[in-house]
This record gives C-alpha cells, structure tokens and sequence, in this order.
C-alpha cells in the first residue's frame, strides 16, 4: 500500500453503491440516505462478515449431502432404474464419449463450488487476521467469484430438463433426487455469501494491521 | 471539492475523475476495479435491445423449447414446463429457483429497463427511476439464462443416444433472447440515467464529456 491512500471512510464520507455519488453523514450509521438516489448508505454492508460467514459454512455443510446423494433417479424399461449423483453423471458423460461436456461439467459442478467456497474462505480468515501484502489478489480473487458462481446451477438445470422431457410411459422416467436440492441450496447459499461481503473490508483491514501492527 | 471525487465502489479509495478516450475505461489505481466508462447519451440503442429482447421473451415462453420422439411417443418441454415439472415432483424449493432464476428475474429485468427507458428517451423522468436501478442491480447475478441454455446443451447430449431429439421454435427464440439481453444490459449505462435524474447535483460526471487524458488519478 502506498501512504497516501484516502478512501472515503478515512475522509468521512458515505458512498452510494447505487449512484455513486459521495456525501456527507447526516448523523449516525443508521439514517443515512444518498441525496441524489435514496439509497440506504453505510460505511460498509452491514454485518457483511458475520452474514457471510454463515452463508458460507451452511452451503459446506449441505456440499456433502450434495455431493453425495443422488441428483436424480433413471427408470428404464429395457435397463431397470439407477440413481446419478453429480460424480456418477459426469463419468456417464465422458463414457459415452462427450469428453467436452463431461470436463465443461466437471468444472461447473464440482471444481467452481470447491474453488469458491475455499476462496471466500481464504478471503474472510485473511480480512480477521489482517491482510498484509495481497490486497491486490485477494481483490480479483473475489471479483472472480462474483462472476463464475452462478455457472454452477448448470446440474440443476440439467435435471430440470431431464425430468420435464424424460416422462415416457413403459420407456423410461426421470425424477429428481435429494441431492438436487442439496446441491440448489449450496449455489444460491456461496452466492449470497459471496454477495454479502463487502471487499473494501480486505483494504480496510490491510490499513488497519499498518497502523497498529 | 467533494464533488470532483468517487470512491472506487471495491476498495473505497478516493479518486479524481478524468476524461477518457474513447474505447478506454478508468479503473481503479489502487484494486483495478472498473470504474467508469466514457458517457454515452444515447438511448436508442439499449432501448432497441430492450424492446427486441421482450418479443423474444414472450417467443420463448409460449412456444416448446425442445421435444422428445421415443417409440412414437413425444413430449415436450416449455420454459415453464421445466419449473412445473419439478413442482410436480415434490421439489417445490428447486422449482421455484427455477423460476425465478429462468424466468421472473429476465422478466423483472425487461420491464425496470423499459420502465426506465421509454420515459428517458421520451424526455421524462420516470418517478421511481431510483428504485428501478436498485432492482436492476440487485437481480442482475440471479438471471441464469445463458447457465439455462447449456444445460439445455448438456440435456441433449445425454438424450441423443436414446432419443430423437426436436428443437423447438423456443430454443432459436431462447438462445436469441440470451445475447438481446446481454446487449441491452451492456449498452445501458447507469450514469447517463442519474446525469438526466438529478443534474443540479454535483458529481454528474460533465467533466467526463471532453475527451482528452487517460485514466483515474488518486486523490491527493
């Protein structure tokens, strides 16, 4: 960081995150509204770290059962019925020779959640105990979350279709398993924890561990 | 004094404006985080986009996205047909995510964008243009249409070894609808809304309007 950093809070002032206009307190935190747009304003999101900190150790917790019971039930006429977790669903995939998909949903399925719920968590031990010298990448780590989280509703999708089209009488049915839901839970979860934090706490907490140590 | 400055919406850092270029952006000096683009007052082109995105919306709702021909037996799926299949199926909760993410976030997207432009480009000022741009801007992560289309994708390649497969008239209208929307999204600009919102304020970006240096200075 260099010296001569100001942000606004330093200067005492309030950002709009609607319009961007800067303006003075009028009193306390909590009365605050933007003159230009009438946006609630505060220093920082509210409760920005407890709320994603909750947000992300609840989609952990439901990531097993996710991960672990099956996303949907197959009922076939000629092959009798087997049920697809998420893991099963990819290696059917690459099987039957779609290398592409079964890596696109690889990807989208099992390394964005992993890779996002570890980084957040990278990002929120960093801002408790003080960030020092990765400011900078912690930055783009979290810009990078904001964008690729939502890619991972691609199996709930996938199980939505399946389930709609796959409903032949005597042929085959498809129905949707409780690992669907965990698994819908564990996206919308990560993503309002990603969208519950406020990354000016990772600059914030770089200043504060200058100043004090 | 205030006026001339923002604080970068990431880190907070405050910083002095300066004019752009044209093609260039001003990002933050201190996070990189896009700050702002140079301002560009035309409406008609969001507008065009948005108006081309509801016709396709309302195509890709009311006609199957795509069918399924299996020993002479057919079915066949609709946007929302997907969302009440899993209702069907005591997944009330996944459904419902669903719905929202497929089809009420790009509707509520569509009508705050025509709410906002087709008053704007008229000369008015719609009454709750405030509220509008929050809506816009909180819903714009929860809008999955294009996760939705290669799932779609995905869905198909997995039915064609047993099935034959039958795109709908929705799937073109679908898959169209996707980059309407990008592009109106895109080409709508927030601060050209508030420039026409409140001008007597300061801080609505007139000096960005001559085009000479480059990027944001911090602030002393």
């Amino acid at each position: 960081m260099r010296p001569h950093d100001l942000t606004a809070a330093d200067a005492g002032l309030l950002s709009c995150l609607t319009c961007g206009l800067l303006s003075q307190p009028a009193g306390d935190d909590e009365s605050n509204a933007c003159p230009r747009c009438g946006t609630h304003l505060h220093m920082r999101k509210p409760g920005s770290l407890l709320k994603s900190w909750t947000f992300l150790v609840t989609a952990m917790i439901l990531y097993l059962p996710a991960n672990l019971l099956p996303i949907m039930e197959t009922d076939q006429l000629l092959y009798g019925s087997h049920s697809d977790t998420i893991m099963s669903g990819i290696v059917s995939l690459w099987k039957a020779g779609s290398w592409l998909l079964a890596i696109i949903v690889f990807v989208a399925s099992i390394v964005v959640p992993l890779l996002k719920m570890l980084s957040l968590l990278t990002i929120l031990i960093a801002v408790h105990r003080g960030v020092s010298v990765h400011c900078y990448d912690l930055a783009k780590l979290y810009r990078l979350l904001e964008i690729v989280g939502r890619w991972s509703m691609l199996d709930i999708f996938v199980v939505a279709i399946l389930v709609t089209l796959v409903q032949l009488q005597f042929v085959a049915a498809v129905t949707p398993g409780k690992g669907a839901a965990a698994f819908g839970a564990v996206v919308v979860l990560s993503m309002l924890a990603t969208m519950s934090f406020d990354p000016r706490l990772i600059w914030d907490s770089a200043a504060h561990k200058k100043l004090h140590g | 004094m205030q006026s001339a400055l923002i604080a970068c919406p990431e880190c907070d850092l405050l910083q002095r404006p300066t004019a752009l270029a044209e093609h260039t952006v001003a990002r933050c000096s201190r996070c990189f985080a896009l700050l702002y683009q140079p301002l560009d007052d035309d409406l008609d082109r969001p507008l065009a986009f948005t108006l081309a995105a509801c016709i396709l919306f309302v195509i890709s709702n009311a006609f199957p996205i795509v069918g399924l021909e299996v020993q002479g037996q057919t079915t066949s799926a609709t946007l929302f047909g997907t969302a009440q299949a899993l209702a069907m199926q005591n997944m009330k909760l996944l459904s419902a995510l669903v719905f929202f993410t497929t089809i009420l976030v790009p509707a509520v997207q569509l009508s705050a964008m025509v709410y906002l432009l087709v008053p704007l480009r008229a000369g008015r000022v719609p009454r709750r243009l405030p509220l509008a741009v929050r809506v816009l801007q909180a819903i714009r992560p929860w809008g999955m249409i294009e996760v939705f289309i290669l799932g779609l994708l995905v869905s198909l390649v997995k039915l064609g070894a047993m099935a034959r497969v039958v795109p709908g008239i929705g799937l073109w209208s679908f898959g169209a609808l996707l980059f309407a929307i990008a592009a109106a999204v895109a080409s709508f600009d927030a601060r050209v809304i508030w420039s026409r919102y409140d001008p007597s304020l300061p801080g609505t970006d007139d000096q960005n309007r001559s085009r000479s240096s480059h990027a944001a200075a911090p602030a002393p």
